[in-house]
């Protein structure tokens, strides 16, 4: 449980953030510009904030009161960057067993024949770092991270400078990490869907302040906050593969109703969190017939927030979970949209990109 | 080899390739010192400091060889103390050695410095957070990185330690076998009637010498530069 409390000015603007990040995967949320890098480099000790204070417990980062202020090098903190920073006059092995070489000898550690498993790096261990791309990069600054014995891990955006192809080929050792590794991780993204599959809890950043924090299908699934904008807007579900169709479709049980994606590659029985875009939900009235949609949720409206723009975002609560619709706030009125009415959402299998499922929803509240 | 040159000027080459040898190691870890804090520290006076190190550079030869004299000389401040404790500079290869190295200082440092600067300050902070004191880092990932600029600052200056003459002939004079290096030696050779011949076997020497230091840190150069540079 690590509590940070930061205030810092810089010229035109304000950090004031104030958040706790229990164990798994804390995903800061937020614009860029939103203070999400500097509250992870005042973590790190890379900047010092005028006055804060970070603990977990009575490990004591920072406490600008008692003066206590821990160096970088002392905080035993992994720390995967953007750019992953690997040092190019090293080998992939030996930028490995670097954070190695550094930690406490009594420290608990992972392996490092398991962190090459677990990652797929062991062919590229002879390497430089030149030599690799982006994603094989970044796999090895994760395992680089990890290997330093760390009581936290820090990424800040790590998928950011790679394209949809390799951000689809890290994200599952994020998953993999969170699920297999007690270190627990803060994690930056301006990103959805990142946040969607990876957040045990989402701290939702502006403007230097914390807007809101809690589990991730609450802090998604609240129409107030939308911290990235009403276009990104879209709720997490939790779902159990019930079973694959010979057509192609895989179908899930949400809390009782039969939800049909793409083929998705999970065993039965297997957690796994969709983010359904507020965007590609329909409502109607009625229960439709004869639609081309194989996903219908019923569910009753618990709030409904108009935006700047011609839209409004429409929340609802289905046996599945929230669920975020966006639409025209002309439709809002034809229907006569009100709080405690009964809608149907419409999802259409196929709109649900294969980004947005996730694996592994075990720490999920 | 031997044969070739006179044992004059045999003594000349092998004091010159003396002076220049301990010239060069001893300031290199000042120099790299003072090249790091010139590249990355901000302090009152950095750019005294930086006037300090470059001042030779500027100076005529022969101000620095003088100004060495007052200083190191046994009856100077330094000198005197120096004296005391059984050093003793002037006149002796220890001087020459010395003048060397103040006179190469700057252009050591220049060449260091450009390559610590162009270390990523960002892959020093990734290897703090992976827990290498300020130290470590230093020695871990500034000094391999910025290793190239070394070389080539450490190889330059022993070129010009070969060279040095106005600062060396005006601080410890021109004794055979004590302080005749090979600049002083084309000289004294030139002031005698038949000199000459020994004078271009000299020459002969100092550009071969040059020319195998500039080859050699051309390759070094190339070498560290492709492990650092990956691939």
């Amino acid at each position: 449980m690590l509590d940070v409390s930061l205030r810092h000015k810089f010229a035109g603007f304000t950090l004031d953030a104030h958040f706790t990040a229990p164990a798994g995967v804390t995903v800061l949320f937020g614009r860029s510009g939103s203070g999400k890098t500097t509250i992870v480099n005042a973590v790190a000790g890379l900047l010092m904030p005028q006055t804060g204070r970070i603990a977990a417990g009575d490990w004591v980062l920072l406490d600008t009161d008692r003066t206590i202020r821990l160096k970088p090098h002392k905080r035993r903190i992994g720390y995967v960057f953007q750019e992953a920073r690997l040092f190019p006059h090293l080998t992939v092995r030996q930028n490995l067993a670097y954070g190695a070489w550094f930690a406490p000898k009594s420290a608990p550690r992972e392996s490092m024949s398991r962190v090459v498993e677990m990652l797929g790096i062991g062919p590229l261990l002879d390497r430089r770092p030149g030599a690799l791309s982006g994603g094989e990069r970044q796999r090895v600054a994760i395992g680089r991270a990890l290997l330093s014995a760390p009581r936290l891990i820090l990424a800040d955006e790590p998928l950011a400078a790679l394209d949809e192809a390799r951000k689809a080929e890290i994200l599952p050792y994020f998953e993999r990490l969170r699920d297999e590794v007690s270190v627990p991780i803060l994690y930056v993204s301006h990103s959805a869907s990142e946040v969607a599959r990876l957040a045990t809890t989402v701290v939702a950043l502006d403007a230097g302040r914390v807007v809101a924090q809690g589990p991730a299908h609450a802090v998604l699934g609240d129409p107030s906050i939308l911290p990235t904008g009403a276009r990104d807007a879209g709720a997490v579900l939790t779902a159990r593969v019930a079973r694959h169709h010979d057509d192609g479709l895989t179908e899930l049980d949400a809390g009782g109703l039969p939800l049909f994606l793409p083929r998705v590659r999970a065993a039965p029985e297997a957690q796994l969190r969709i983010r359904i875009a507020a965007h590609d939900v329909i409502l109607s009235r009625t229960r439709p017939e004869g639609l081309s949609a194989l996903n219908i949720l019923p569910g009753t409206i618990q709030d409904i927030r108009a935006g700047d723009g011609p839209g409004t975002i429409v929340a609802l609560d289905t046996a599945a979970g929230r669920v975020l619709a966006r639409i025209t706030q002309r439709s809002a009125a034809a229907m006569a949209l009100e709080v405690g009415a009964t809608v149907f959402a419409v999802v259409k299998t196929v709109s649900v990109a294969s980004g947005d499922i996730g694996g592994g929803a075990k720490r999920q509240s | 080899m031997t044969d070739w040159l006179g044992p004059a000027e045999w003594q000349a080459v092998a004091l010159s390739l003396q002076v220049s040898f301990w010239a060069t190691l001893a300031s290199l870890p000042l120099g790299i010192f003072v090249a790091y804090a010139l590249a990355r520290w901000s302090f009152p006076g950095k750019q005294i400091l930086n006037g300090i190190v470059h001042l030779p550079l500027i100076l005529p030869p022969v101000v620095t060889g003088y100004v060495l004299l007052l200083t190191l000389g046994t009856r100077g401040p330094v000198g005197s103390v120096l004296a005391d404790w059984g050093v003793v500079l002037a006149f002796r290869w220890t001087g020459a050695a010395v003048a060397a190295a103040v006179m190469a200082f700057p252009l050591m440092v220049r060449a260091i410095r450009l390559s610590i600067e162009a270390v990523d300050p960002k892959l020093e902070q990734a290897s703090a957070t992976l827990g290498a004191s300020p130290i470590w880092v230093f020695l871990t990932v500034t000094l391999p990185m910025a290793l190239p600029g070394i070389v080539a600052g450490t190889i330059l200056a022993f070129a010009k330690a070969m060279g040095e003459f106005g600062a060396t002939i005006t601080f410890v004079s021109n004794i055979p076998g004590q302080t005749r290096t090979i600049p002083s030696a084309i000289y004294a050779f030139l002031q005698v009637p038949g000199g000459e011949d020994a004078a271009v076997r000299l020459v002969i020497v100092s550009v071969v010498v040059a020319m195998g230091a500039l080859l050699l840190s051309e390759m070094i150069g190339r070498r560290v530069a492709a492990r650092v540079g990956g691939a």
